[in-house]
């Protein structure tokens, strides 16, 4: 276990309540996809989890008493969320700055992370000289740097096409696979959370709450190939109609 | 939409209005000739030129002493301008204290300030004074706005990664305020100039100063209207160049990454 979120809610000032009664244990090498519809609370949980807002009840356990659990973060945005006055190799060395590491020192974890999401030549390229999927590259690369435990992403490749979305959802598994982290995943597209995920967990909005936890045994590493198997149209099926089923109950959608 | 300025000389850009420029002017000398108008009424064009290189020692170190308040006070605008907005960005209380009578000094008609200013103030501090208060608040409203523009994410970003309050600002904060804070400097560089000639104005009429604006008021009383001409348009080239010094400064710290700053390809 890494991390528990034990019966957590958040209500906002204005009175909506975002999350009401969360409870999640994330373990050690697992990719858990928050699924739902907006408004579900899922970014809430995600926000809750890297320390950015406070559970307004409930208990946040971590494995490891006493630690700065922020140290073992990494966070993804839906946007690359890139200084755009810094080059692709500055934005990457930022976790790391900030904690003093002089750019020398830094030197040769950025350029590994950098070769890992496939920029080792774009390390001098400022971000509007990327393309969209190659600015999420450095983001990804930047939560990378850091050698984090827990990689936490908010719908990082929903505003991207399908084929840079495709080719970056197998980046994400390989990159798991060769450096052990843990995944904290939130989308709202049943397909990337089947594609990606060793678990799902289904939530529905007003008040934001769990719903369902599908588990999706497929081996690891996934290829292409499970794209188009009958196990993951399966899934799909499964993860598909439980999310109806919580949508369905909303009447504002 | 217009065609936006290409690398390189561009024609439309530079050749329509000199040629204007030319054209009034010929305009100007054949009027003032054929009409035979006293140049104690309306100098030539030439006769403006020849008085511009005749008067040139004179009107130089009046227009060094002009300068030389513009950009002093440009530079107090940015020291205050700056240092008050990170004070603003910093604390909250500081902001609502001091914002009301920065508002207040800059709606005050400086014009009508001076005057005051010349009473309780050496004439050169006076004057120093008026081109710093006219600069001083597009610079600190201009920073401000740009201290709190930063990205919501990234200030999310630098929270996790446990980043100070410094950091914070010297990282993230100023950075993202540059492209605001330029355009201020382009403001506040003009603006002081203006300010700069207005107090010497109001300091010529008490028949104090040295400054180019105090030229042109004493040319006035002397009828010499030639020379004013000369000195106006002295300042005039003055305020273009400091806007073109500005502007290339600006472009140039942008360069790199900034939309503002950058060639758009059609």
């Amino acid at each position: 276990m890494i991390v528990a979120l034990e019966n957590v809610s958040k209500t906002f000032a204005n009175g909506t309540t975002a999350l009401s009664g969360m409870s999640l244990t994330v373990g050690a090498g697992e990719f858990i996809s928050l699924l739902g519809p907006s408004g579900c609370g899922k970014s809430t949980a995600l926000r809750i989890l890297a320390g950015l807002t406070s559970a307004s009840a409930g208990t946040i356990r971590w494995a490891e008493d006493g630690v700065d659990h922020r140290a073992e973060l990494g966070f993804v945005f839906q946007e690359p969320t890139l200084m755009p006055w810094a080059t692709a190799f500055d934005n990457v060395w930022l976790p790391l700055r900030l904690k003093g590491v002089s750019r020398a020192a830094a030197e040769p974890r950025i350029r590994q992370v950098l070769d890992m999401v496939g920029l080792g030549d774009f390390h001098a390229s400022f971000p509007r000289e990327l393309s969209g999927g190659m600015k999420m590259r450095v983001s990804i690369a930047r939560a990378l740097v850091t050698k984090p435990k827990l990689l936490l992403m908010d719908e990082p490749f929903a505003a991207l096409d399908e084929i840079t979305r495709f080719k970056l959802n197998n980046d994400l598994l390989r990159l798991q696979a060769a450096e052990g982290f843990t995944v904290v995943f939130v989308t709202h597209s049943v397909f990337e959370s089947v594609y990606l995920s060793s678990r799902i967990v289904v939530m529905a909005a007003r008040p934001g709450r769990v719903v369902a936890e599908i588990a999706v045994d497929e081996p690891r590493p996934r290829s292409e190939a499970f794209r188009t198997s009958a196990a993951y149209a399966d899934s799909c099926r499964v993860v598909s109609h439980a999310l109806h089923g919580a949508i369905g109950a909303d009447d504002h959608l | 939409m217009a065609t936006p300025p290409k690398p390189g000389f561009d024609h439309q850009r530079w050749i329509i209005p000199l040629a204007l420029f030319i054209v009034v002017i010929a305009l100007w000398e054949i009027w003032v000739r054929v009409a035979q108008i006293p140049h104690y009424i309306l100098p030539t064009p030439s006769r403006v030129a020849a008085t511009l290189i005749a008067d040139w020692p004179v009107l130089f170190s009046s227009l060094l002493v002009t300068l030389s308040t513009t950009l002093q006070g440009l530079a107090l605008a940015l020291i205050g301008g700056v240092g008050l907005a990170i004070l603003f960005t910093q604390s909250r209380l500081i902001e609502n204290a001091l914002y009301p009578y920065a508002v207040i000094l800059q709606v005050t008609p400086v014009i009508a300030i001076a005057p005051l200013l010349l009473i309780y103030m050496p004439q050169p501090a006076a004057v120093l004074t008026c081109a710093w208060l006219v600069a001083f608040f597009p610079i600190l409203t201009n920073t401000t706005q740009g201290l709190k523009s930063a990205d919501h994410n990234l200030q999310d970003l630098f929270d996790l990664y446990g980043a100070s309050g410094w950091q914070k600002l010297w990282h993230l904060k100023l950075k993202a305020a540059l492209p605001y804070f330029l355009t201020g400097l382009k403001i506040g560089g003009v603006l002081s100039l203006i300010g700069a000639v207005v107090a010497e104005i109001a300091a010529g009429s008490a028949g104090a100063g040295s400054g180019l604006a105090y030229r042109i008021v004493e040319s006035q009383y002397r009828l010499n209207i030639a020379r004013l001409f000369a000195a106006l348009t002295l300042l005039s080239v003055t305020g273009i160049v400091l806007f073109l010094f500005l502007s290339w400064f600006s472009n140039r710290l942008l360069a790199s990454w900034h939309e503002s700053a950058r060639e758009r390809e059609v």
